[in-house]
């Protein structure tokens, strides 16, 4: 079994929030040695962000921060003395990628551009992952995922056709980077392998997101509509929705498509006379009569746990899902079974839930390894990995340059 | 042309499951060839249709995520069409599919099965739960996967049930992350020479989109629930979802140095045109702490903003946004985003000819941008149904005129 896939591929981060972070953990599970490079004056705000373990706040605590981080090291640099850039240019000439996420012009007011990073290391791959690209008269719009997903089209399609816009819990569009940014790196790794020759690779949020609602775009370009939020309905399955069931807030979905389900359904619900009503003949009819069909349905789920509607639908060939709390997600015996939150332990944390990737692979597995405190790795990179001596170090350290 | 993945062949057996991710592949250069049934991909099914006529060579469904692909046809369940498929396995360096866990298996045609033929082959399965696991033979779609991953019990209105976006994503997302497993397989591959089994779930990919939500449970036991137009999560109630005068905006109170910053510029925008009262003007925004202030003082200062918001268009606070530097988008549709001078500027849409249907599309373009490279520019529309048969069965696997005929006539092709 090769754990390490990325042995010996070095990746600095200069990254902020969520996109770059996350981008690098899918390298940090996979072997490579990927260094946040971070500084105690001007702290990564998500370092700060609750819940804190113990609820006490520190740099080191923020539970949300090393989930983002795992597997990854920490040095302490203050980008802004003048005697960082020489240290810099150490760091890049160590690495084979960088990933930014910096709003667009900051990593150039540090001296960081890509022309300036290619004159140091010429067959650089350089990931820039921004709102809206680094291009164009916006590209300086500073932003955060929560807005964002409202401009890609995320948020007018959540919630009640009656009621206005639900805010997608989270950021939509803050999730299709990282994966995108990530295949981006490893194709360039693989096309420096083959031609010798690095690149830069500049990645929009907004033009990340925007193709996964592909078909959603193109009903307005060819057929001049804009389809609207429409609660939990889908134009080709009735019954389609969440429906309560017995206890506090709790509730099931249940998605039936074909008449060889809807059959399977009605056996399950033991064909109360009302299934064999004309109304209800049709997945057309029943979509006409949907309201009466979800009130119906759900007299009936309301008699179970959302537990036991699943399990009989299922069993049934019917697809039904309970729908998971943060409580119940911890605990999903499939999740579990997949082991996709590990639990790691951090010198100040304690023991957290970190997150698993979302595939496996038979020969290369990858290891989960909790997130550094800030400045830990210092000696290692610094020492060991540029090959600084101990008074350069120590002198560094005490000018303040190395944090 | 000169593209990353340009030496790699991909056979894509997908359905809407793995579409996306063979696509992510044919967008970063690979070979993508989409393997459909005789008849077409079940994929073509799914609407909307052009002009709304349900036909399998109208389906923008079809047409969204089939672009850069060829096409042939195999029934795969027939003998010869398995041992037609084991040939172009010889040739291809990844196989993308998502049928349920264990078909392949019997059909003869699974990873082991594969491995023997081709020892570097790639297997990339996506499925609802994966490929192991009590939940494995568990029926999937979109709503059932984002119940079970935890993300729908965080969307939608506190007084209704939880709902799903109105568009499904769980696949899409799924395949995005199925071509991060791909090509760390295809580096290790480069490195050992060894092929591997890519094994992706659908559930555990929806599960990120609950970002922080395990860390409240982990470490505080709260749950987060659902809260509307509001931000949930955060430790006071913050509005992300205000009414403007023709639509929405998402705009959020931030505290700390970037709210200090933006929230400031938008009292004084709100100013200039005569509208904050005198609560709004004592507002000390850089010590605004999110942490202790309390839920009626962050009320009041949402009042007077979304009053404000209230006698702007969508358009006129957008722009005044992008001229201050404030943190709001207005929440878009479709026609809107066809409209934005940012993607117009970085050349984003892309424009493909439909000569069978006497129309030109225009597409989404490429996700990303490469100084080395320009990436593939997706400009012919997606393959008809087996429109490649030729190409593929006679130019590479060398088959003859009779040879194809015959094939198509037992259906296999």
């Amino acid at each position: 079994m090769l754990e390490s896939v990325f042995k010996g591929i070095n990746i600095a981060e200069f990254t902020i929030f969520g996109l770059g972070p996350v981008t690098g953990k899918l390298f940090s599970h996979h072997g490579a040695t990927v260094v946040r490079v971070e500084s105690a004056l001007r702290p990564d705000p998500t370092r700060m962000w609750p819940p804190y373990a113990e609820g006490k706040p520190g740099l080191n605590r923020g539970t949300f921060w090393a989930h983002l981080n795992t597997g990854k090291r920490s040095v302490g640099l203050n980008l802004k003395h003048p005697k960082a850039a020489s240290v810099t240019r150490r760091l890049i000439e160590w690495c084979d990628i960088i990933i930014e996420n910096f709003t667009p012009g900051v990593m150039e007011s540090w001296g960081l551009g890509y022309e300036e990073l290619k004159k140091i290391k010429p067959d650089i791959i350089l990931i820039r992952i921004s709102n809206l690209g680094h291009t164009g008269p916006h590209s300086r719009q500073r932003g955060t995922g929560s807005t964002l997903q409202g401009l890609a089209g995320f948020t007018n399609l959540t919630g009640w056709p009656d009621r206005a816009p639900a805010f997608p819990y989270g950021a939509i569009s803050d999730q299709y980077p990282p994966p995108l940014a990530a295949a981006c790196a490893i194709a360039a790794l693989l096309y420096r392998r083959r031609t010798g020759e690095g690149q830069y690779i500049d990645l929009s949020q907004l033009e990340c997101s925007i193709p996964f609602l592909g078909p959603h775009i193109l009903d307005y370009v060819v057929n001049g509509r804009i389809s609207t939020r429409t609660g939990n309905r889908s134009p080709c399955a009735a019954p389609h929705g969440a429906y309560r069931c017995k206890g506090d807030d709790r509730w099931c979905t249940i998605a039936v498509f074909t008449e060889q389900e809807w059959d399977n359904f009605c056996q399950v619900i033991a064909n109360p006379p009302w299934t064999k009503e004309p109304r209800f003949s049709s997945l057309q009819k029943r979509k006409e009569n949907e309201d009466e069909l979800d009130k119906l349905v759900e007299e009936w789920t309301l008699t179970k746990s959302a537990e036991e509607v699943m399990t009989l639908m299922q069993a049934a060939g019917v697809a039904a899902g309970v729908v998971e709390n943060t409580k119940d997600m911890l605990s999903d015996p499939q999740l579990t079974h997949r082991d996709h939150f590990p639990k790691v332990n951090h010198p100040e944390i304690g023991t957290y839930v970190a997150r698993n990737d979302a595939f496996r692979l038979s020969r290369t597995r990858g290891d989960i390894k909790r997130a550094p405190c800030l400045g830990e790795d210092n000696e290692l990179i610094y020492k060991e990995q540029l090959g600084m001596s101990e008074e350069e170090f120590l002198n560094l350290v005490l000018e303040g340059v190395l944090e | 042309m000169k593209a990353m993945l340009s030496p790699y062949r991909v056979l894509d057996l997908s359905d809407e499951k793995g579409t996306v991710c063979a696509q992510i592949l044919a967008h970063l250069g690979a070979d993508v060839i989409k393997i459909e049934a005789p008849g077409g991909s079940p994929e073509r099914s799914k609407g909307p249709f052009v002009d709304d006529i349900c036909h399998p060579e109208r389906s923008l469904f079809w047409f969204a995520f089939n672009r850069g692909k060829k096409s042939i046809t195999l029934h795969l369940e027939s003998e010869e069409g398995k041992e037609v498929f084991k040939r172009l396995v010889r040739k291809a360096d990844i196989v993308v599919e998502s049928f349920s866990p264990g078909y392949l298996d019997r059909l003869g045609l699974g990873y082991p099965a594969l491995k023997e033929i081709n020892p570097r082959i790639i297997v990339v399965s996506i499925s609802p739960f994966g490929q192991t696991g009590p939940y494995k033979d568990y029926k999937g779609s979109d709503i059932v996967i984002d119940a079970l991953s935890g993300y729908m019990y965080l969307c939608g209105d506190p007084d209704r049930a939880p709902v799903r976006v109105s568009f499904p994503l769980a696949y899409g997302y799924a395949g995005a992350q199925g071509a991060v497993g791909c090509l760390i397989a295809l580096y290790a591959w480069e490195i050992t020479g060894d092929g591997q089994h890519v094994d992706v779930s659908a559930q555990e990919s929806m599960s990120e989109f609950t970002l922080m939500a395990p860390m409240f449970w982990n470490t505080l036991g709260k749950i987060n629930m659902r809260s509307g137009q509001f931000r949930g999560g955060t430790s006071r109630r913050t509005r992300d979802v205000w009414q403007c005068k023709d639509g929405w905006v998402a705009f959020g109170i931030y505290g700390g140095q970037l709210g200090g910053r933006v929230n400031k510029e938008l009292a004084m925008w709100i100013g200039s045109e005569g509208l904050a009262d005198d609560f709004l003007i004592s507002v000390d925004w850089e010590k605004l702490d999110m942490a202790t202030v309390s839920q009626e003082y962050i009320d009041r200062i949402e009042k007077a903003i979304g009053d404000f918001f209230k006698r702007h268009k969508m358009a006129e606070l957008y722009e005044g946004a992008l001229k201050r530097g404030i943190n709001l988008c207005p929440i878009w549709t479709p026609r809107e985003l066809l409209g934005s001078v940012q993607l117009k500027a970085r050349d984003f849409w892309t424009q493909a000819e439909h000569a069978e249907l006497g129309i030109s599309i225009t597409y989404p373009g490429s996700f990303f941008k490469s100084s080395a490279i320009s990436p593939r520019h997706l400009v012919e529309r997606a393959p008809l149904i087996g429109e490649h048969n030729n190409e593929i069965y006679k130019g590479e696997l060398g088959m003859s005129a009779s040879e194809l005929s015959q094939l198509k006539e037992k259906g296999i092709i």
